[in-house]
Formats: C-alpha cells, sequence, structure tokens
C-alpha cells in the first residue's frame, strides 16, 4: 500500500501549552485511520495540521511523498466538528456553491444518491435535522471527488440511529477507494470504520496499530461484569480483586472457567452476571486513565 | 486543470452569488433595506411637498399690529398666495435670491416696494398679479440667483447617510458573524482565497446597494421634483465608488474581530462622526477648518459634495475629479488593508 500522508515529527506550540509535542505517523492510501483521545489531547491540533490549516511549529506534514502545495486544498475534503452553512441556501444551493469552488467536481446526482439527499433537497440547509446536516456536510466535504477525506468527530451529538446511517455512508465512501482521517470519542465508531487507530493523550501518541492488535496487545484478559454491592459482599469473603465503575464492578480473568468456579463457591449470585470481550473503551482507560467524553 | 483566472473569476461568482441569495431571502434584512428609504423619502416628500401647498409664497414686511389683508394692500386678498410675515428684510431679501419664496413686499414705508428673482418665473407671475390688483404703486426691485430648494440640498446627504449605514453595517456584521459561526473556517479548507471571498462580498453588497438606492433616487425625484443639473452617468460613477470605498472601509473594521458588540461599537464610532462632519443635514462650510479638513478623510464627504455639485450645479466629470480621485484612493487602500488583515479565524 501506499502512503498518502505522513507526519514527520510535528510539533505545534502555543504561548503557554504545547498542543502537540512531536508525532510522527502514515496513513495509507484507501484505509481508514482513526486519531483517538480525550479532550485537549491534541487530535484536533493534528489533524488540522493534516488539512494544512495550521501550520505546526516545527515538522513537517508530506502528501504523497511532497510538502503540502498550492493546490493541496483541491484534492481533499474536509468535515468539521462544527460548521455553519450560509443562511437561507437549500441543500441543493450549498452543493453547486460548493462544487463552483473546485476545479474538479463529483457528479452532484451522484453524490446526493451516495449521501442520500433526495429527500430535502429544496429544503432551507438551516432546518435540516442533525442526521440531515452531517449528510450534507459530508456530501459538501465529497464535492470535488477528494483523496483524501477528513472528518473531525462527525457523529457527535447525533442520535444513535443518525450515527449508524452516517458509518454506512462513510463505508460506502470507503468502498470507493477513498482515504479516510477520522477523529472521533466513540469506540463503536473506530471500531467498526478504522484500519489503524492512534491514541493521543497530552500531545503525544500513546498507541498506535489496528483495532484487534491494540486489543490483542494490551489485553489476553476477560472482563466480568458484577454488581457492586454483590462484588463488595463477595470481598469480605474471599480474596477478590476488582474495579468498581458506577454500579458496576469489573474483574479480569485469564480464566473464566476457574473465576466462575471461585465465585460459586464463595456462594455469589450471578445472576446479573456478564462477561465480555475487553473493548476500545477498556483499552483507552487502561491507557490514559481517563473516560472518553462526548 | 483549468487556468487559473477562469477558476478565480468562476470561485468569486459563486461566492457573490451565495451572498445575494442570502441577503435577497433574508426579509429583515431586505425589508429596512427597502423600506427605511422608502419611508425617509416619503417623510421628505411630506415635509417639503405635501398637498396643500400655496402656489405662490409672498413675504409681507408690514407695520406692526398690522393684519395681513386687503386693508393693508388689495394684494393680500389675491387667492393661491400663501403671504407670511418676515421681520427683517435682509434676511428676507436673501430668500428671494435663493427662490425659497417668490416675492417679498415691504409695506413698511409710505412708499412700498416689492423684490422678484429675475430668474424666478413664479416672480414675473406675481408681479403681474400685483400690478392688476390696484392699490397705491410699489416700486420694483430686482435680485437674482437660482433656486436651491432645502429638500434639493439635503436629500443627497440623505441618502448618502443611508448609503454609509448600509455599506458599513451591511458588510461589518456580517463578515464577523461567518467568523463566529465558523463558516469562514469551512472556506478557508475550500480553494477559494481571502481576496476572492472579500471582493465577493463587496460585489454582491455594492449591486444591491446601487440597486436598491436607484430606485430610492428615482422615487424622490419624482416625488419630490428633485433638481437635477448634471449626468446621471456621472452620479452613478461616483456613487458606485463611494459605496466601494465605504464597502472597504467595512471590511478593514470586520478584517479580524468575532465579537458583533465590537463590531457594532467600532462601526458606530466611525458612522457617528460621519453623519455629523460630512454635512448630511448642514453645510460644514462654516465650521472650523480642522474639521473640514478632518472631514476630507471620510468617503461620505466626497460622496455628499460631488453628488451635490453635479445635481445642483450640473457639474462636470472633471469638475468632481478631486472627489472621485479621492474615493478611488480610500477604495484601494481600505481593500488592500482589509485582505491583508483579514483572518478566516477566530482566536
Amino acid at each position: 500500500m501506499r502512503t498518502v500522508l505522513e507526519a514527520r515529527d510535528l510539533i505545534k506550540q502555543y504561548p503557554r501549552v504545547c498542543a502537540v509535542g512531536g508525532v510522527s505517523f502514515k496513513v495509507e492510501e484507501g484505509s481508514c485511520f482513526g486519531l483517538l483521545g480525550p479532550n485537549g489531547a491534541g487530535k484536533s491540533t493534528t489533524i488540522e495540521m493534516l488539512e494544512g490549516l495550521l501550520s505546526p511549529s516545527s515538522g513537517q506534514v508530506l502528501f504523497r511523498g511532497a510538502p503540502l502545495g498550492s493546490h493541496y486544498r483541491e484534492r481533499v475534503g474536509i468535515q468539521f466538528q462544527s460548521t455553519s452553512l450560509p443562511e437561507h441556501l437549500t441543500t441543493r444551493e450549498n452543493l453547486h456553491f460548493f462544487s463552483a469552488l473546485y476545479p474538479r467536481r463529483r457528479a452532484l446526482p451522484e453524490l446526493i444518491a451516495l449521501c442520500r439527499l433526495e429527500e430535502f433537497l429544496d429544503r432551507d440547509a438551516s432546518k435540516l435535522s442533525g442526521g440531515q446536516r452531517q449528510r450534507l456536510l459530508l456530501a459538501i466535504a465529497l464535492v470535488n471527488d477528494p483523496e483524501v477525506l477528513f472528518l473531525d468527530e462527525p457523529t457527535t451529538g447525533l442520535d444513535p440511529q443518525a450515527r449508524r446511517n452516517f458509518w454506512d455512508l462513510v463505508q460506502g465512501a470507503k468502498a470507493q477507494g477513498k482515504t479516510i482521517v477520522l477523529t472521533t470519542h466513540y469506540m463503536e465508531e473506530a471500531h467498526l470504520l478504522c484500519d489503524e487507530l492512534m491514541i493521543m493523550d497530552h500531545g503525544k501518541i500513546i498507541a498506535s496499530g489496528t483495532p484487534a492488535a491494540l486489543l490483542a496487545g494490551h489485553f489476553d484478559e476477560a472482563v466480568l461484569e458484577l454488581p457492586a454491592v454483590e462484588a463488595r459482599k463477595l470481598g469480605a469473603r474471599m480474596t477478590l480483586a476488582y474495579k468498581e465503575k458506577g454500579d458496576l464492578a469489573e474483574l479480569h480473568t485469564r480464566d473464566v472457567n476457574a473465576l466462575l468456579a471461585q465465585l460459586l463457591q464463595a456462594g455469589a449470585s450471578l445472576a446479573q452476571l456478564r462477561i465480555r470481550q475487553p473493548t476500545l473503551e477498556d483499552l483507552f482507560l487502561e491507557l490514559t486513565g481517563e473516560e472518553l467524553r462526548a | 486543470m483549468s487556468n487559473p483566472i477562469g477558476a478565480s473569476w468562476r470561485r468569486l461568482r459563486a461566492a457573490a452569488w451565495a451572498r445575494s441569495l442570502e441577503f435577497m431571502r433574508d426579509r429583515s434584512a431586505v425589508s429596512w433595506n427597502v423600506i427605511f428609504p422608502v419611508f425617509l423619502v416619503l417623510g421628505l416628500g411630506y415635509v417639503f411637498s405635501g398637498p396643500g401647498q400655496p402656489l405662490f409664497k409672498v413675504a409681507v414686511l408690514a407695520p406692526e399690529g398690522a393684519a395681513l389683508n386687503a386693508q393693508l394692500h388689495p394684494m393680500l386678498a389675491t387667492p393661491q398666495v400663501q403671504f407670511y410675515r418676515e421681520p427683517e428684510r435682509t434676511a428676507a431679501i436673501h430668500k428671494v435670491q435663493l427662490q425659497r419664496i417668490d416675492m417679498l413686499i415691504d409695506l413698511t414705508s409710505a412708499e412700498g416696494r416689492y423684490w422678484i428673482n429675475t430668474q424666478s418665473p413664479h416672480g414675473k407671475v406675481l408681479e403681474q398679479l400685483l400690478r392688476g390688483a390696484g392699490g397705491a404703486p410699489l416700486a420694483r426691485q430686482e435680485t437674482s440667483g437660482a433656486v436651491t430648494r432645502y429638500v434639493d440640498w439635503v436629500t443627497p446627504g440623505v441618502l448618502g447617510m443611508n448609503i454609509m449605514f448600509a455599506c458599513l453595517f451591511g458588510i461589518g456584521y456580517v463578515i464577523v458573524r461567518y467568523r463566529k459561526s465558523g463558516y469562514l473556517k469551512r472556506l478557508n479548507a475550500t480553494p477559494l482565497r481571502a481576496f476572492e471571498f472579500l471582493l465577493a462580498q463587496l460585489v454582491s453588497r455594492l449591486t444591491l446597494i446601487v440597486i436598491i438606492n436607484s430606485a430610492v433616487f428615482t422615487a424622490c425625484r419624482l416625488l419630490l421634483h428633485l433638481r437635477m443639473e448634471g449626468s446621471y452617468w456621472s452620479l452613478l460613477l461616483l456613487v458606485v465608488l463611494a459605496i466601494f470605498s465605504m464597502i472597504a472601509m467595512g471590511l478593514v473594521v470586520s478584517a479580524r474581530i468575532s465579537s458583533e458588540e465590537l463590531a457594532g461599537g467600532i462601526l458606530n464610532v466611525l458612522a457617528t462622526p460621519m453623519m455629523v462632519l460630512c454635512g448630511v443635514f448642514f453645510s460644514i462650510d462654516g465650521a472650523p477648518r480642522l474639521l473640514q479638513l478632518t472631514a476630507q478623510l471620510f468617503p461620505l464627504t466626497h460622496l455628499i459634495e460631488g453628488a451635490r455639485a453635479i445635481m445642483l450645479d450640473g457639474a462636470t466629470l472633471a469638475q468632481i475629479a478631486p472627489h472621485l480621485l479621492a474615493l478611488a484612493a480610500m477604495s484601494v487602500i481600505y481593500l488592500m488593508l482589509g485582505a491583508l488583515l483579514f483572518k478566516w479565524r477566530q482566536g
């Protein structure tokens, strides 16, 4: 696979804070690259340097092996976290307007079908629902048939159904060979869409790799969840290592059968027991010590 | 890859089109920009040329306590003529000179006198009426001077002020709002360049202001029978340059800030002295020299002085060239400054 984007030791230093403290990575052609991190981790600053909207204090971003040139903006598509569109323009007029700004344009009927905009084409864009609005913003990001698509927390604030619909659209774009760089707070989203992940905290990369490799590298255990009250009761009767998370207690083990047998022996009620594999959320918590916040 | 000028032109056209569409569909903005000047014109029309005004206006200098009726002089019983008392002769003669009144009759001495303006047709008609009215003959006095009604003088000022507000606030607020909402950041992610964006805003706003104010001007001409001695093309050129420079001034104000309150404050700081110093309602001829010089720094002064010269004195392009040059220079300086200072995003 060919490298489309490469970050070389990117640093972004502001007068009082170092937002990004030297990150290097590569984004391969046709892949979906996910940037994860808590608020203030430096992922938005990093993605803006990749987009060419923010100059790094030092380091370099290379697009197909060369520094970002004057035509870079014609070859990438960007969907920001929150974007306001011109007031009183319809969906169709917005598409026409943004399309006219690019030398290379994708046929609008094709784009309308891809992003499922048919039902609200002639509606004022300010009157769209959250999900419809994100679909229009995605279409605008794709209006120039970009080689790289940047999506900065595209589903934040959407209801679960609208989020799933949006994931379908992104998978559609991916199937057409687009390289995608995505930042997100949702681990499910990262797991479903991303081929490569990079977890950032305090402006540094703390882990990277495919979702499966990241999980395998950090966890060879299963997670048992019990009501916290039950775990406390059991803790009085046996040696039990657990972490409380709200109303639940989490027990990590390599040997599920042995742990279950021990619990039964201690007289535990297993009616509300749940066994699951560790998720990216667990990994994130383990690495950053913080919960992801939307 | 298309040629760069063609691509730049296409982007500029698209941005100007989007902005114009946005403005035309914003009912409140359109109402304000169209209805306010219409009310202004109607107000001026009501004050200066409302129905029921007498055909002729004659000032009378009469002995104290004497009523202005036929006993004083048979002429004073003439219908369709408004007679009114003037206290002082010199000021009254000046009004005849300016054709603000059609005749002055002085009945304070034994030998009565009257003044007419030799350039006023009304004066000649009134002279005939006076001779036919009988009574003691009055001695004829002459004065001359072209008519300058206040409405002819003040309308360029009022329309200029209206244009100034439309330029400064119309562009300043919009760009600050765009920046605050992140729309500018989105545009920055496209190949649209700052200069193209600013020029598009300018062209869109300029076109709309020219159309709206042409309509208002036409209404004024018809309603108030405004005097227009010069060329419409010269006036259009002057107005276009003035609008260009005042919009560019608004672009400088909105180049960086993202607070509407701050933008409003700065725009008011610019608009208020312009209203006071640029001779909108009153001539600044008698003002101190320093104020007159300061006024030359504002585009509105050049618009109003130039428009009055064209409309009232029939000035040619060559005669208003200093105003045109000043406006062109301000346009270039403000636009370049606006483009240099311009920031797509806040913070």
